[in-house]
């Protein structure tokens, strides 16, 4: 199917992905391209096939539910670009 | 002979015997880097060498102070793991992969700088690094393939001794196969995927790149096995892939896909692959034809499920736990413009494709019906391995293209993985063993598949191909 640049705008919305406008013409000319060529898989019938989302053979995994040794929060917080004490640090969400 | 150019086996050999010293292997490694790395680049972030302290006893280990590579999407505890990404720069992760802490404890020596890679795996040719590309050791105008084409390189060109790669849709296949070295992607299950930073959570395994068949053994045997940290891991029953090493394929019954030998394939690839043919009829193989008819649509299925899986996966680099954070007066435009400048164009490509993919509107035509198509494939590969023991195909349609000649149009990128994707699509095995070169000189591989768990008849066969041929010296 064709995709509309309107489209590929709202898609990198949803994303959360800023486009500059030279590069939202380039990837929505590529993406058209793509999914002109993934469109094969309307040559094939497959309603009836049943979807495989994964191949792990298990259903159920269980553990026993005993605490154990996890990271501390100091390490966790070791990576961020912004925090503050114990916490991450973001601008602000709430009006 | 240069310690770095020996196996894994060998140095293990020289150790027990104490002719030579873990420091030894290393040096000889820091030689070779310092004299060849400037020009292939298989390493990034490694202008701060240093070697890794040996205080260690390693004695009395397997691995007796081996070092292996890392590619840039395993988290190793203390030396960065960016995934070749401006988003995660500087990303220092406070533990270890389990296959990071499986080769510590048997005895392995993690180097501190890692190899290229296509940002988060995504991609064929290793120039879609935000280090800039690698080049092929065999020819430096050339790809090295990928996405683990930093590992394969390293390992061509005698800057590892053996290396860790990912495959998601080829990536450990399609460089070993480029580079001229051998490159496994395990069962799905069969390695954890804990710490490897997730591209396709269904289609991801950690696997080996090394010199030979058995260095690759030795390593899947280390590696392997059930982890409590990845609940899609399994207990495999075998696990010493080194003992199924043997010379006898004998009554082997080897299956040969007409599909893959189609129009576009290389015609110095094909000859190479049907001359491998030839041997292992000669070591008593059954050969014969089979047919994988729903081959053409694993590669349209393979980039809405990758694309789809990658668009979430990648949902959590948002400027907050950790790398890169641009300021912005509200969440939504820090997330925005946080991610406008991380991500590349390909990784820009990818999650809006899978974005688009699983949006309202478009789910059940895309990804629903992606994911039912998959299991056509599947069942492709589970009917011919009712009667056929392996199926034997080229690892990738031509051997290493030009640096530069497919980066400009991603379609014709993606189609390069042809004859890669339905393996992991499929969940089962499969190996890249190199069987030619092509007149230029450039590595040709041989790509052999097996069902889910039979890691140890594809590495018989590959071992068997490999011990009567010499590609790979």
């Amino acid at each position: 199917m064709a995709i509309s640049k309107d489209t590929v705008e709202y898609v990198a919305h949803l994303a959360r992905i800023e486009l500059q406008p030279k590069e939202l013409d380039k990837l929505s000319e590529q993406l058209k391209q793509i999914l002109g060529f993934i469109d094969t898989l309307k040559k094939i019938e497959a309603a009836e096939i049943p979807p495989i989302a994964n191949l792990s053979q298990d259903t159920n995994v269980k553990r026993a539910d005993k605490s154990k040794d996890s990271l501390s929060t100091d390490k966790a917080l070791e990576n961020s670009p912004f925090k503050e004490g114990k916490f991450f640090v973001v601008p602000k969400i709430i009006e | 002979m240069e310690l770095n150019t020996l196996t894994a086996l060998d140095l293990i050999e020289k150790l027990d015997k104490k002719e030579i010293s873990a420091r030894d292997i290393l040096e000889s490694l820091e030689k070779s880097i310092k004299a060849k790395d400037a020009k292939i680049k298989a390493y990034v972030r490694s202008q701060a060498l240093h070697l890794p302290e040996q205080s260690a006893d390693y004695s009395k280990t397997t691995l007796k102070g081996i070092p292996i590579a890392i590619k840039d999407n395993i988290c190793t505890e203390g030396f960065n793991t960016e995934c070749c990404s401006k988003i995660l720069a500087g990303f220092c992760p406070p533990y270890d992969a389990t296959v990071i802490r499986k080769l510590k404890d048997a005895g392995a020596v993690i180097f501190p700088y890692k190899t290229n890679m296509d940002e988060f795996a995504f991609g064929s040719s290793t120039e879609n690094s935000c280090f800039g590309p690698t080049h092929n050791p065999r020819n430096p105008e050339c790809v090295p393939g990928g996405s683990s084409g930093g590992s394969a390189a390293a390992v061509a060109s005698d800057q590892a001794i053996w290396a860790l790669g990912s495959d998601t849709g080829g990536s450990i296949r399609q460089p070993a196969a480029f580079c001229g070295v051998v490159g496994l992607k395990p069962t799905y299950g069969l390695v954890s995927r804990y710490g490897l930073i997730a591209f396709a959570s269904s289609l991801d395994q950690i696997g080996p790149i090394t010199k030979d068949v058995s260095d690759c053994a030795l390593l899947l045997s280390i590696i392997a096995g059930r982890d409590e940290l990845d609940s899609t891991s399994v207990k495999p029953k075998e696990c010493d892939y080194s003992a199924s090493l043997g010379n006898d394929i004998k009554d082997m019954r080897i299956g040969i896909p007409k599909e893959y030998f189609i129009e576009g394939i290389d015609r110095e690839v094909k000859k190479a692959v049907l001359e491998a043919v030839e041997v292992l009829k000669k070591l008593g193989a059954k050969c014969r034809e089979v047919s994988l008819p729903h081959t053409e649509y694993a590669v349209p299925v393979y980039y809405i499920i990758a694309t789809a899986e990658a668009s979430s996966n990648l949902a959590r680099f948002d400027g907050v736990q950790y790398g890169l954070r641009e300021k912005a007066k509200d969440i939504i435009a820090m997330y925005k413009k946080t991610r406008d400048l991380g991500f590349g164009q390909e990784a820009k490509r990818r999650i809006l494709l899978g974005t688009f993919a699983l949006s309202h509107g478009y789910y059940d035509a895309y990804y629903l019906k992606a994911t039912r198509v998959r299991n056509l494939i599947y069942q492709d590969f589970s009917g011919v391995f009712k009667d056929c023991d392996c199926i034997v195909t080229p690892t990738s349609p031509t051997a290493a293209f030009k640096i530069g000649e497919k980066i400009e149009d991603p379609l014709k990128m993606y189609l390069s993985d042809i004859f890669t994707i339905s393996a992991n699509l499929a969940g089962i095995p499969a190996i890249s063993v190199p069987c030619g070169r092509t007149a230029q000189g450039l590595p040709i591989g041989l790509q052999i598949l097996s069902k889910h768990f039979a890691e140890g008849e594809i590495l018989r066969l590959a071992y068997a191909y490999e011990q009567n041929t010499s590609w790979h010296e």
